[in-house]
């Protein structure tokens, strides 16, 4: 026990900030490599009652904004013609898993200018190249 | 009828808090510590000579009118962040870290007139403590810490000197009351010191934007009266914040968190008491 202790103690010390100690259990270690542009689908664990089911989200990633357990990405989506935008926290309980469909090659960071345009016009260029 | 309803209340109270003690999203890691340490029983190699007695950190009066404030604790104000709780939603919370804290000395009404414990905590050269203290602190036969800090709890009896009082006081869902010396803001305005409206933006209003505006009357009294609120020094004052819940205490990592914000900058002192007003019902009594 002093030994876990002691690594406790260690990781403490490497801690870029005080809270990284209780942000660390907060963290998931399952999430893939996205960035605005991409699509991705997101299941979502849906609480009805006292079942529990998972919805798939998908749409392309608009924003992805914070850092540690406070980041979160939007993804947007057109559904019956209405565009839905959901935001979720990166490192949420409620996301049963995040997969990467397609890679997006964007100039911006937030895609915003998403929102203005319909049908072929907001469409994502695919990114091609090879990721590491 | 008010002692009935008050006293009604806040069994509901308890069992509202009662029922939040599993709720929170507890790392494997930190339940793992959770589970070694016995109560009263530190897991720190430190060696602890005078064992907490049963019944303290434990028995919380909750029947009567007064509340009984039994448990206080030392903490050092780390920073703020947010955890995921059992339903998935994320709580912002405060963290402390509470290291051991010795007592230095009880108080007890028959003596002092009043029941308080007077504790310390961390290390300090003993170069750097003058003679008078020095000799208080080998009265009690406890190393000198970074501070002396007086707990008032209504019954100190119970604890002794030299006894070493950890974060395993406290357990999730109780509720404390967290006091600290705020944040200093200098010299603030109306609007922010006492939340003043300010004026309007247009209608002609010329550089008065955010003035308080009349102060008072003309030729009667032909004078301000006294503690009329203005513009001044705001901030670094003692703030106690009520009804705070605790939502995971941590004794092997020293860590205490605490749901909201708690008064102070980091790496403040931050005082945590048992809760003197506990809400009759979760959110009712919060008006």
């Amino acid at each position: 026990m002093t030994g876990g202790a002691a690594a406790e103690r260690f990781l403490e010390n490497r801690a870029m900030n005080p809270t990284d100690i209780i942000d660390r259990d907060s963290l998931r270690d399952d999430v893939p490599d996205f960035r605005p542009g991409d699509t991705v689908k997101v299941h979502v664990r849906v609480v009805e009652g006292n079942r529990e089911r998972v919805q798939v989200f998908q749409g392309a990633v608009v924003r992805r904004q914070g850092t540690g357990v406070r980041e979160t990405f939007t993804v947007r989506k057109v559904s019956f013609g209405v565009g839905v935008e959901r935001t979720f926290p990166v490192h949420s309980p409620i996301i049963a898993k995040t997969e990467v469909v397609s890679l997006g090659d964007v100039r911006r960071a937030k895609l915003y200018y998403l929102r203005d345009r319909h049908g072929k016009a907001a469409k994502i260029k695919e990114r091609r190249t090879a990721r590491l | 009828m008010q002692a009935a309803r008050s006293a009604d209340g806040r069994c509901s109270g308890r069992s509202v808090t009662a029922e939040l003690s599993g709720r929170y999203r507890v790392s494997e890691r930190s339940s793992r510590t959770a589970g070694t340490g016995t109560f009263g029983q530190p897991s720190n190699e430190e060696v602890q000579d005078v064992p907490i007695p049963p019944g303290v950190g434990t028995g919380k009066s909750r029947d009567g009118e007064a509340q009984v404030v039994t448990k206080a604790i030392v903490g050092e104000k780390v920073g703020m962040t947010q955890i995921w709780d059992e339903q998935n939603r994320a709580i912002p919370v405060t963290m402390l870290r509470v290291s051991p804290v010795r007592v230095v000395q009880v108080k007890t009404p028959e003596r002092e007139g009043y029941s308080a414990l007077q504790v310390t905590w961390g290390h300090r050269r003993e170069s750097t403590v003058n003679k008078p203290i020095q000799g208080h602190y080998a009265k009690a036969g406890v190393d000198p810490g970074r501070r002396l800090v007086e707990l008032r709890i209504d019954d100190a009896s119970s604890y002794e000197v030299g006894q070493q009082l950890t974060a395993d006081l406290l357990t999730a869902g109780d509720l404390v009351d967290a006091t600290a010396v705020s944040k200093g803001k200098g010299f603030a305005g109306g609007m922010k010191r006492h939340n003043f409206k300010g004026q309007g933006a247009g209608h002609g209003n010329h550089k008065k934007h955010r003035a308080p505006g009349s102060i008072g009357a003309c030729a009667t009294p032909s004078r301000v009266f006294k503690g009329t609120r203005m513009a001044g020094r705001m901030g670094g004052e003692r703030v106690t914040t009520l009804n705070l819940e605790v939502v995971q205490a941590d004794p092997e990592r020293e860590l205490v968190l605490i749901k909201g914000a708690v008064p102070g900058p980091r790496g403040a002192m931050v005082v945590l008491r048992d809760a003197v007003k506990a809400p009759a019902a979760k959110g009712a009594s919060r008006s």
